[in-house]
């Protein structure tokens, strides 16, 4: 799941500076789990756009916000709306609002940050998991990810920084190297700590990334 | 040829020094303290913004010093180059005469004084030793052959003999020795017991062992190491003695040189490396104070 987090009100209502009417597009997907851009929200941010002056033309919750083809369908029952509006103010993932944007013709805003990639621990409480790096290595490490938990990505064991156990940047976090070490362990498969590797390669991940399934014909 | 690999393999208790370049242009302390330890250490580690705090680069300081005659080892961090960057950095390195490199991982940007800084960990220590190795047979990491003569360079990194659990860390050890490093200096070392409990393991490695000194400069200072450093542990009865002495840097002296006389006496280790941090000026005093 793609966590996303609100911006700051005062950040919004400054990138909002002269907007007088929009449309307000979340998301049934992630952003409602993660409390930015479902129903609820969605009256939130009408209510607090309607007092400082905005009025909110439409709003819908995008089935999918980052499936451009099932967006570009829900907004054309909306086109009036937005035809009339200043802008449209996607409360969704960074993906949502640039699906939204090549679907219209106007500005088009985002509520949200959008964090990180990871689980839903327990209702309200997200933690990351994977950094999106192309060639995974949990069969390695006992499924905890180093990239990820690691806060610098050690791949070949744990750095010196630790300090009981914990990250030397977040003491709040366990080392992901003793994690996987403990892992490994309970497993019987500590072995694979010796496993030598290459350092890893970026070449796969120089973004923006397209993968395609449709063949050469497409 | 470096002189540090020469007094290892000839079996010589070696001992290194360290020091830190200014936060600023002025080499001129440094290169002070660092001229009083010629001719009495092998050669002398210059950290690469230690604690990820900015300094003068640490390429820079290991020229100085070794256009004063003094042997620099080259600390070289994955915090802040990629692989370029860090590629390049040795061969410029090799082209000045150095070939002392100490590789580490290094401390996260995040803790450091320049917090927003962008960090970039391409290669940690092991990814370092290996780009060294793979320079020293003519080629870049990309499979591109080096012009001219191949560098040569002696590598090292850093242990912590404390370390818990020490399984992971011996196993991180391993894979640096795998990828070249030749030797090893150490988190400070207070006390002889765990760092034999240590050397029992990390000795059959076959790399050389430099037991870091850190000399204490009051109880205070030992404490808060304790309680925020990884991997030292200051015993009870050393912050003691810090407590009670009328003047604690100067019992600190002697407490390093203490211990430098026990690694050597019981041939624990097959060197020292003393980090003054600070205190560059008082490495002398210590080697005076350890009859070396």
């Amino acid at each position: 799941m793609i966590i996303s987090q609100k911006k700051p009100r005062e950040e919004l209502l400054a990138m909002l500076s002269g907007v007088k009417k929009a449309v307000l597009v979340g998301c049934g997907e992630c952003a409602t789990v993660c409390m930015t851009g479902g129903d609820e929200q969605l009256e939130e941010m009408k209510a607090f756009l309607e007092e400082n002056g905005i009025s909110v033309l439409a709003s819908l919750v995008s089935g999918t916000s980052c499936n451009k083809l099932l967006v570009k369908k829900e907004l054309k029952e909306y086109k009036d709306a937005i035809a009339e509006a200043d802008c449209i103010i996607s409360m969704s993932c960074g993906d949502g609002v640039q699906t939204v944007a090549s679907n219209v013709s106007i500005a088009v805003y985002p509520a949200n940050n959008t964090m990180f990639l990871g689980e839903v621990e327990r209702v309200g409480l997200f933690t990351e998991a994977c950094r999106f790096c192309g060639d995974c290595v949990l069969a390695n490490t006992g499924a905890i990810c180093p990239i990820t938990k690691c806060a610098k990505s050690l791949t070949s064991g744990p750095c010196g920084g630790a300090k009981g156990g914990h990250c030397e940047v977040n003491p709040d976090n366990r080392c992901a190297w003793i994690m996987i070490y403990e892992k490994l362990q309970s497993l019987g498969t500590l072995e694979k700590l010796d496993i030598m590797t290459e350092p890893k390669g970026f070449s796969d991940s120089a973004y923006p990334r397209t993968i395609s399934l449709r063949g050469s014909k497409e | 040829m470096s002189k540090l690999k020469d007094a290892l393999e000839s079996k010589k208790f070696a001992v290194t020094a360290e020091v830190a370049p200014p936060k600023g242009i002025d080499f001129s302390h440094q290169l002070h303290c660092a001229e009083a330890l010629v001719g009495r250490v092998e050669a002398c580690n210059v950290t690469d913004f230690q604690s990820a705090s900015l300094k003068a680069a640490s390429l820079g300081m290991c020229i100085k010093l070794q256009q004063m005659g003094m042997e620099p080892v080259f600390q070289i961090t994955g915090r802040d180059r990629s692989r370029l960057a860090i590629q390049g950095d040795m061969l410029a390195a090799s082209a000045f005469g150095i070939e002392n490199i100490l590789t580490l991982t290094g401390d996260h940007t995040y803790v450091g004084d320049n917090r927003d800084s962008k960090p970039v960990f391409d290669l940690d220590s092991v990814g370092i030793l290996q780009a060294g190795e793979i320079l020293m047979g003519g080629n870049d990491m990309g499979g591109n052959a080096l012009s001219g003569d191949a560098p040569y360079y002696f590598m090292g990194s850093s242990a912590t003999p404390e370390y818990e659990p020490l399984d992971l860390h011996l196993m991180k050890m391993r894979k640096k020795i795998d990828a070249g490093a030749k030797f090893f200096q150490t988190q400070g070392v207070y006390s002889a017991e765990p760092f034999i409990r240590f050397m029992d393991q990390a000795e059959k490695y076959g790399a050389y062992i430099l037991a870091g000194i850190i000399p204490l400069k009051s109880a205070g200072a030992a404490r808060y190491m304790n309680k925020n450093v990884p991997g030292i542990n200051v015993p009870d009865d050393i912050i003691a003695r810090m407590k009670e002495a009328e003047n604690p840097v100067a019992e600190g002296i002697q407490i390093a040189a203490e211990m430098i006389r026990e690694l050597k006496d019981k041939q624990l280790c097959h060197g020292v490396h003393i980090m003054a941090i600070g205190a560059e000026e008082n490495v002398p005093l210590i080697l005076d104070a350890a009859g070396l």
